[in-house]
């Protein structure tokens, strides 16, 4: 039990960065991104590259870190593959999203994430392999936290949850006392009259894509330390990291962390009562039982 | 000879399920425009509601009512329908991408459902036992296949006549005019909600009478055969052929469905043998390139929707107006 709680939490952690960027891209591009998932298996197989490389380049940064399985150069390839996942996300709005948006309504945008989540997918899968890859291969030891109730926990998993939160907590920082932050909730609230007050709402757009593919990266990366890296991973993601914006309410960025902590404890949880072949179908129950009970989440409000 | 035909009537009758699918699809999106993201669950509840209330007894899995066929098949329809109004129920007054994740919701819980509750569908083996209606008569061969691809075809020509009459009736007008301006309809004392929910309901019994059909052809269902492609591969054809046309639609179900059975066979022929493992990934590249090409392209689909006039009046000279 104390188990499960735990494991939710930490599969919490990385549910919870995805969300925040997909809650942000909802709320001011006002569309269901299908494909959000698939900036976190980007994310993770870059990621996977520059760790090669930088591996290659200098054997000293394939030490590992202290009782980490992850080593100096897979903490490089973090920074790095938060940028270039974002970047791939701001290069896919400007060729795909952007033109959709300019000629059909919302419910296009809402499908052509399907068609995009479809192609990024199959193509990481034709590039990289069907099968999983791991960061690293040597077995990450768990640690016994006690015996009774026995509760196991890796290093890599306390890292994973001390580094989302260390992020969630810098991006609060940045929504809550910049300008930037400012103007970001100025253009969700309403982007025509942030423009009159001389907010770039192309730059702001960019930026949410900056922001939610570099938290995805992240997302990603964690998914893959803590189980592996898949091509589909994405396809494994996309509910659970909805249901999370669902919980929290479309738009709330802490309604989103909230929510993926939610969702993950539970999907832990039901563990306890459910065979583990029905995990998959835990994020679903947990939409409807949030539409019956509270529709606009816990932070969410109504809107048209 | 006898061969490529036999193989066209396997094709024709596919193909025509899935038309039957792209229809019920068209009326959801292209009419009322109501994203549905899990095409697959109500398929795959008229599929296997259709075989575990005709089957026979079998051990391991429910079933075995032995119902008549017909009634077998209303009740795969029904529970498609059933489906439907709780997941519209609960979404359908929200923002419209809750029900576009909601159904994609709908969809993977109802694969994994149907993959782990082996008590009542069969698990991962899916449901066996089915017997084809008719088969004493018509034996399984060739002849089988010729009177059961008549048979989708009489099916789908119902479904077009009936979402044709549908679409020029009072109702049908209420649908555009709800699609095009909620605001305006609900000011003229219609109720959106209630409305958009029948059309949805209604859209998903079309996909689960497809999802039948097709249960019924292979007498076989299995989870392989609620995978989330196939929401691809109906969406890929509605939109290929025009929503808000029916004929188009059915258009896309033939020109898509034969274009993946061709790149299949193709890739099978000629991609070399390491690639063999790929061809799926290939296929899927492509048809969701199909869907975000034809968005950026040609959004109205090959064949557009037709302005209706529900009640064409007297000529009076309005042409030179336009």
């Amino acid at each position: 039990m104390i188990q499960h709680l735990v494991d939710g939490i930490l599969v919490g952690s990385f549910l919870s960065l995805g969300a925040i960027g997909l809650t942000m891209a909802m709320h001011i591009l006002r569309f269901a991104n299908f494909s959000h998932a698939e900036l976190l298996s980007i994310g993770a197989y870059c990621a996977l590259v520059f760790d090669k490389v930088f591996e290659s380049l200098s054997p000293v940064l394939a030490t590992k870190i202290g009782p980490l399985s992850m080593t100096g150069a897979l903490a490089i390839s973090i920074i790095l593959s938060m940028a270039a996942t974002g970047l791939s996300a701001v290069l896919i709005d400007r060729f795909i999203f952007q033109r959709v948006r300019q000629k059909g309504e919302e419910l296009s945008m809402v499908f052509a994430s399907f068609g995009m989540a479809l192609i990024i997918r199959n193509v990481i899968g034709l590039i990289f392999g069907l099968s999983g890859e791991l960061y690293s291969n040597e077995i990450a030891f768990a640690m016994v936290l006690s015996r009774d109730p026995l509760l196991l926990v890796k290093p890599d998993q306390v890292f994973v949850l001390i580094a989302a939160l260390v992020l969630m907590f810098a991006l609060h920082v940045v929504l809550s006392r910049t300008t930037f932050g400012y103007s970001l909730r100025a253009v969700a609230e309403n982007p025509r009259l942030a423009q009159v007050h001389g907010i770039n709402l192309k730059r702001m757009i960019a930026a949410v894509w900056v922001i939610g593919g570099g938290l995805g990266a992240v997302a990603g990366i964690f998914y893959g330390l803590s189980f592996q890296i898949t091509p589909v991973m994405g396809r494994d993601l996309v509910l659970p990291i909805f249901a999370a914006t669902i919980v929290g309410g479309i738009g709330s960025v802490y309604g989103a962390v909230l929510g993926g902590f939610i969702v993950g404890i539970a999907s832990n949880l039901a563990l306890v009562i459910l065979p583990s072949g029905y995990s998959p179908s835990v994020p679903f129950l947990m939409i409807l039982a949030v539409l019956l009970v509270r529709p606009n989440g816990l932070f969410g409000e109504a809107r048209a | 000879m006898i061969g490529f035909i036999s193989y066209l009537v396997f094709f024709s009758t596919v193909a025509a399920i899935l038309a039957i699918a792209v229809l019920g699809l068209n009326l959801q999106w292209g009419n009322t425009g109501l994203f549905n993201g899990g095409i697959v669950a109500s398929f795959g509840a008229g599929a296997y509601g259709t075989l575990i209330l005709g089957g026979t007894p079998q051990d391991g899995h429910l079933g075995g009512f032995e119902l008549f066929y017909p009634l077998a098949l209303a009740g795969g329809m029904a529970f498609a329908g059933g489906l439907a109004w709780v997941v519209g129920r609960l979404t359908l007054r929200l923002r419209h991408d809750y029900l576009a994740i909601a159904t994609f919701g709908v969809a993977v819980a109802f694969e994994n459902v149907m993959r782990n509750a082996t008590g009542v569908t069969g698990g991962a083996q899916g449901i066996r036992g089915f017997e084809r209606p008719l088969q004493n008569l018509l034996g399984s061969g060739f002849s089988y296949n010729l009177v059961f691809l008549v048979a989708v075809l009489a099916f789908l020509a119902l479904v077009y006549v009936f979402l044709e009459r549908l679409t020029v009736s009072p109702f049908g007008r209420l649908l555009r005019a709800i699609r095009e301006d909620e605001t305006a309809a609900r000011s003229l004392g219609k109720s959106p909600d209630r409305v958009r929910l029948a059309a949805f309901v209604t859209g998903s019994v079309i996909i689960g009478l497809a999802g039948g059909l097709y249960g019924t052809f292979y007498a076989f269902v299995s989870p392989q055969d609620v995978l989330p492609i196939l929401t691809f591969q109906i969406w890929a054809m509605l939109i290929v052929g025009g929503a808000g046309n029916n004929r188009g639609a059915m258009a896309g179900a033939f020109l898509i469905w034969g274009a993946w059975t061709f790149s299949g066979w193709a890739l099978s022929r000629f991609a070399p043998v390491e690639a063999q493992l790929y061809t799926g990934s290939i296929q899927f590249v492509l048809i969701g390139m199909v869907i975000v090409g034809m968005l950026l392209w040609r959004p109205q689909g090959l064949f557009p929707e037709r302005l209706v006039v529900s009640q064409p009046g007297v000529d009076t000279g309005n042409k030179q107006r336009d």
